[in-house]
């Protein structure tokens, strides 16, 4: 069978659930072998396994993380010349993307972005221009390269080996001209992660403060949802870039997705569109959000959301 | 003195109904309006803060079909000195990997210290282009900047990333993306438009930007796209006014759903 590389996204071995979709995906396509860039994969290896890596490349030199996205790709396009992949699928995140970019250049590939799918001919289903229109693409060029969107697939675990190959590769100067001078973490509540979460509720400028979030997240712990937040809400400072939501925000697909206090704009929809089902909280009526709606409240969030939040406890 | 660089991309007006045309599976151009890519501003607008703290001029350089020359224009508008058009119906339907190496070619012909990009352009919302392009040249990528600072031939930039953001430094020349958090794009001002009818606009076709016609355009693209379809409009769903009792309404809908 033919080989597939996924790159795993992880944080110091703790791996993200799109790594496990992504070796779901590629057990229909091949066999899956993971490539674990960074410290950390003894944490990593039992999950990896259990969804069915049946290789793992692992690279733990410290130097692949003290530079811009380079050295991934130029670790991969070693694994590719070496390994013939017939694939190589990555998380279609902001570094994902840029690695799968440079990648492209490097082997003289395509590259699709933002797949929601792949059949085992390798024909890539893009939902392009906010979910309005499905598109099936391929990579005509080189080894097919495949940014998939996390929580578009089912993970399901299917044990294998995980045989572990340590790889390294010796960098070129090219590969380090960008210096990671300082990393700023901030910090990560229990909350789910935006992008995996099945239930997302964000907040945006109705919301009115960074203490008033407390609203959204009462409401989104009683539902074990991830919170989010509009531009405007994270311009103003009351909740951290990285639960943006929208064009160059994070783009979500959960099960639900309730927005409170936002209006809808089309740069917002552009992230959040897909979403199975989607509720709004808005005292504005003619709130463009009102379109996108399942279901709509019309009126004021202080007075909705904590009603709301209170009833969904009382009920479990 | 510094130059810089700023590659704009004309794309459907943000607000529009997008598709694909059925035949060439390309993205309908002719039923909207075509404007500049929003966070291209953002890009334009922070070479001409650079330019106007260290000195220097800001390059507009767009690739695109007939009538392109409007995103140069606003970019022009907006204060940036002078463009570079590239169009040439060879280019038509590439894909990032051929629209990066187009754009690389049309670098090699002038001089630079930056090139600032968008971090995203609206239609296709691939992200790719920036990295390819620092691929292409061997250059530093600082993408996803929410701050750039240039002291001499040093920059440093805030990367933004899912944990927080990473500072970057590198040696200059280098290929920047910026996010809309990092500046406010200013308005044309009507002196501006006036000005902007009067700078020098260099058209490139694919042989002056020494570009391999055979790289590029969608014959030679290395993703093509097999087919498309408009998914039906999401039907419309219930509203309510709130009356006391919204939340417990919409705990009932919830609750139906399943998801209580
Ligand atoms: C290049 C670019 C990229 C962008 N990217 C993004 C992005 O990724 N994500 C994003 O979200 N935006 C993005 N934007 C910004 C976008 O255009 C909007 O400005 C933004 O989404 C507005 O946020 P909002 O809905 O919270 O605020 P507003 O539009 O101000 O809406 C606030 C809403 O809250 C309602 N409201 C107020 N008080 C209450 C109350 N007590 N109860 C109930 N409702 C109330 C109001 O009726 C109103 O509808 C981008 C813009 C640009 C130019
Ligand atoms: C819906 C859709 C999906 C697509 N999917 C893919 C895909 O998966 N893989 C693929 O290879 N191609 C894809 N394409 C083709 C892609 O649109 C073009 O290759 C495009 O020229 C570059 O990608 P982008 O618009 O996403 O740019 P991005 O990489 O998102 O743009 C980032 C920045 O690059 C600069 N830039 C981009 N294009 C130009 C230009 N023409 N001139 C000057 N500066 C520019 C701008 O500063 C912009 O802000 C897709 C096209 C469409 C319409």
């Amino acid at each position: 069978m033919a080989e597939i590389l996924v790159l795993v996204d992880h944080a110091d071995g703790a791996v993200k659930k799109v790594t496990l979709e992504l070796l779901t995906k590629a057990r229909a396509l091949g066999t899956p072998s993971a490539v674990f860039i960074g410290a950390g994969y003894d944490k990593a290896a039992e999950k990896l396994a259990e969804y069915g890596a049946a290789k793992a490349y692992v690279a733990e030199d410290a130097e692949l993380d003290g530079y811009v996205t380079a050295p991934k790709a130029e670790l991969l396009a070693k694994l590719v010349a070496e390994h013939a992949p017939a694939a190589v699928l990555v998380p279609a995140t902001a570094e994902g993307k840029e690695v799968a970019a440079r990648l492209a250049i490097k082997t003289g590939s395509g590259v699709l972005t933002d797949a929601v799918d792949v059949s085992a001919d390798l024909v890539a289903e893009q939902s392009i221009f906010g979910g309005s229109t499905v598109a099936h693409s391929k990579v005509a060029k080189g080894t097919p390269i495949i940014a998939m969107r996390p929580n578009a697939t089912a993970p399901e675990a299917a044990p294998a080996t995980a045989e572990r190959v340590d790889v390294s590769v010796e960098l070129t100067d090219a590969a380090k001209l960008a210096k990671v001078v300082e990393k700023v973490v901030l910090p990560k509540g229990d909350r789910p992660e935006l992008t995996e979460a099945s239930i997302v509720v964000s907040g945006g400028r109705g919301v009115g403060s960074g203490e008033n979030f407390a609203v959204i997240e009462k409401l989104a712990d009683a539902l074990g949802a991830a919170v989010g937040a509009s531009r405007a809400a994270v311009d103003a400072g009351w909740y951290p870039h990285q639960a943006q939501v929208g064009q160059t925000g994070k783009t979500v697909s959960p099960q639900l997705y309730i927005a409170a206090g936002i209006s809808g704009a089309i740069q917002h929809r552009a992230g959040m569109q897909t979403s199975k089902t989607i509720v709004a909280i808005n005292k504005d009526e003619e709130a463009p959000i009102f379109e996108l709606a399942d279901y709509g409240v019309i009126g004021d969030l202080f007075k909705v959301v904590p009603q709301v939040t209170d009833e969904i406890l009382k009920r479990k | 003195m510094m130059k810089i660089v700023v590659c704009v991309k004309q794309v459907p007006d943000t607000e529009a109904e997008k598709r694909l045309l059925p035949d060439t599976l390309t993205v309908d151009r002719e039923s909207s309006n075509p404007v500049l890519n929003e966070m291209d501003e953002f890009a334009i607008e922070e070479a001409l803060k650079l330019t106007e703290a260290h000195g220097g001029e800001v390059v507009v350089l767009t690739m695109g079909p007939d009538g392109a020359d409007a995103a140069v224009r606003k970019a022009l508008s907006m204060g940036a000195h002078s463009g570079i058009l590239l169009s040439d119906p060879a280019l038509a339907g590439s894909d990032a990997v051929a629209t990066s190496y187009a754009i690389a070619q049309a670098l090699g012909t002038t001089e630079y210290d930056l090139v600032i990009l968008g971090s995203e352009a609206s239609d296709a919302r691939t992200s790719l282009v920036p990295a390819m392009l620092a691929e292409r040249l061997g250059l530093p990528q600082l993408t996803f900047a929410s701050k750039v600072e240039i002291d001499g031939t040093s920059i440093t930039v805030n990367r933004l990333t899912d944990y927080g953001h990473d500072v970057v430094q590198a040696q200059l020349p280098a290929v920047v993306s910026v996010v809309e958090k990092i500046n406010e794009p200013r308005y044309p001002s009507f002196k501006g438009i006036m000005a902007a009818k009067k700078k020098p606009v260099a058209e490139l076709d694919v042989a002056a930007a020494g570009i391999d016609a055979a790289l590029v355009g969608q014959a030679a693209a290395a993703t093509t796209v097999v087919d498309a379809a408009q998914r039906p409009p999401r039907s419309a769903g219930v509203k309510v006014t709130d009356e006391g009792d919204g939340g417990v309404k919409l705990a009932e809908f919830l609750s139906a759903q399943k998801f209580i």
